[in-house]
C-alpha cells in the first residue's frame, strides 16, 4: 500500500492504537490536573481576599 | 548482569508506553498516605483555626511535595531498583516511564506545592516543604543512602517533617510541640526501616546498599532496634504533658510503645525474620494509630 493510498484511512496496527490510547489517557490527565490547579488558585485567592468568610 | 536487571538504555528510553496509574505509582502512594495522615495530624493539634479550604491545600501540597520526592528517588535510584525484588515492578525499572520523564515530573511536582504551599497557607510552611524534598532528594537519596548504614537515621528526618509542617501552616511557626512531633516519626523510623532490612537484607547486598543488616550484621541491628524503641517509649507520651495529648492519648501511646518495645524484643529473640516482619507491619500500625489517637482527641474537643 503507498502513502498515497494511506491517507485519510484510520492506522490499525494494534500496538499504535494502544500506544495512542495510553497517550491520550495522559493527555486528558495533564488537563484536568492544570485545570485543578487553575480552580484550586481561583478558591484559595476567594478565601484569602474574603478573610476566610469564603464561600 | 543478572535477568532481573533491566538494560539501562530501556530505562533511559524516551518512549514513554506507561498509562497515567504509572505516573502516579512513582508517587509512592503507600508512603504518602502516612506522610498525609502525619501532617494532618500536626494541622489539627496546632493552636488557631484554619479556613477547611486552606487545609485541604496544606495536605493536597504536602501530598504532591511527599510523592514528587518519591518520584525523584525512583529516578536516581532506577539502577539499584532493577536489581532489588521489593522494587523491580516499579514503573522505571519495568520501562513504562523514561527516567527522564519522572525526573522532570518530580521537579514540576514539588515547585507546583512548595509554591502553592505558600501562597495559599505561608512561606514558614513552604519553606519547611523543601527543606523536607531537599533533605529527602539530597541528603538522603544522593548522599547517605549508599553511602552509610546510618542513611535511614539521618535521612529519616525528611519523613519526620510533615507534623510541622502542618503545625506551621497553621501558626506559621516552628514550636516545641511540633519538634516533639518531629522526634516521634524521626525515633519512629529506623526500627521500622531496620525492621524491613532484616527481612529484606539479601535484596539490599545484592544492590549494594548498606543498610545496617547488611554491614553490622543482624544482632546489632536487633539491638539498636530497641534501643530507639526506648527512646521512643518516652517521646511519644511527651505530647501529653506537652498539652497536645489528652489523657487517651497517654494511654495509647503507653501501650502503644509498650507494644512496639515488646515487638522488638521478640526480634532480637528469634533467628528467624518472621518477627521482623510483624514488627515492621506493627511500626505503621504504630504511627497511624498514635496520630489518630491524637486528631481524634482535638476534633472530639
Amino acid at each position: 500500500m503507498t502513502d498515497q493510498q494511506n491517507q485519510g484511512q484510520p492506522r490499525k496496527h494494534g500496538g499504535d492504537t494502544d500506544l495512542h490510547r495510553r497517550q491520550r489517557g495522559k493527555n486528558l490527565a495533564v488537563l484536568a490536573a492544570l485545570f485543578a490547579f487553575i480552580a484550586i488558585i481561583y478558591v484559595v485567592a476567594m478565601v484569602r481576599m474574603s478573610g476566610g468568610t469564603f464561600p | 548482569m543478572t535477568d532481573s536487571v533491566i538494560a539501562p538504555e530501556i530505562m533511559d528510553s524516551q518512549v514513554s508506553s506507561g498509562t497515567v496509574r504509572d505516573y502516579v505509582a512513582l508517587l509512592k502512594p503507600r508512603v504518602m498516605s502516612l506522610v498525609v495522615f502525619s501532617g494532618f495530624a500536626g494541622m489539627v493539634v496546632a493552636p488557631g483555626h484554619l479556613h477547611p479550604v486552606l487545609t485541604m491545600v496544606a495536605v493536597l501540597c504536602i501530598a504532591l511535595a511527599s510523592g514528587a520526592a518519591g518520584a525523584i528517588n525512583m529516578w536516581y535510584d532506577r539502577d539499584i531498583d532493577a536489581m532489588m525484588e521489593r522494587t523491580a515492578r516499579r514503573p522505571i525499572p519495568q520501562g513504562l516511564v523514561p527516567a527522564d520523564e519522572a525526573l522532570a515530573f518530580g521537579i514540576i511536582l514539588t515547585i507546583a506545592s512548595v509554591t502553592l504551599m505558600g501562597l495559599a497557607l505561608n512561606w514558614v510552611a513552604a519553606g519547611l516543604l523543601a527543606l523536607a524534598s531537599g533533605f529527602y532528594i539530597f541528603i538522603y537519596t544522593m548522599w547517605l543512602k549508599r553511602r552509610t548504614p546510618q542513611n535511614i537515621v539521618i535521612g529519616g528526618a525528611a519523613g519526620a517533617f510533615p507534623p510541622m509542617i502542618g503545625w506551621a501552616a497553621v501558626t506559621g511557626d516552628v514550636s516545641i510541640a511540633s519538634i516533639v512531633l518531629f522526634a516521634l516519626i524521626f525515633f519512629w523510623t529506623p526500627p521500622h526501616f531496620w525492621a524491613l532490612a532484616i527481612f529484606r537484607k539479601l535484596d539490599y547486598q545484592h544492590a549494594g546498599v548498606p543498610m545496617l543488616p547488611v554491614v553490622a550484621g543482624e544482632a546489632e541491628t536487633k539491638k539498636q532496634m530497641l534501643i530507639y524503641t526506648l527512646i521512643l517509649l518516652p517521646l511519644a507520651i511527651s505530647p501529653y504533658f506537652l498539652g497536645i495529648g489528652g489523657l487517651t492519648y497517654l494511654a495509647g501511646s503507653i501501650i502503644l510503645g509498650v507494644s512496639f518495645v515488646a515487638f522488638a524484643v521478640q526480634v532480637q529473640r528469634s533467628d528467624d525474620h518472621k518477627p521482623a516482619k510483624r514488627m515492621f507491619a506493627f511500626s505503621i500500625l504504630y504511627l497511624f494509630l498514635l496520630f489518630a489517637i491524637l486528631i481524634g482527641e482535638h476534633l472530639a474537643a
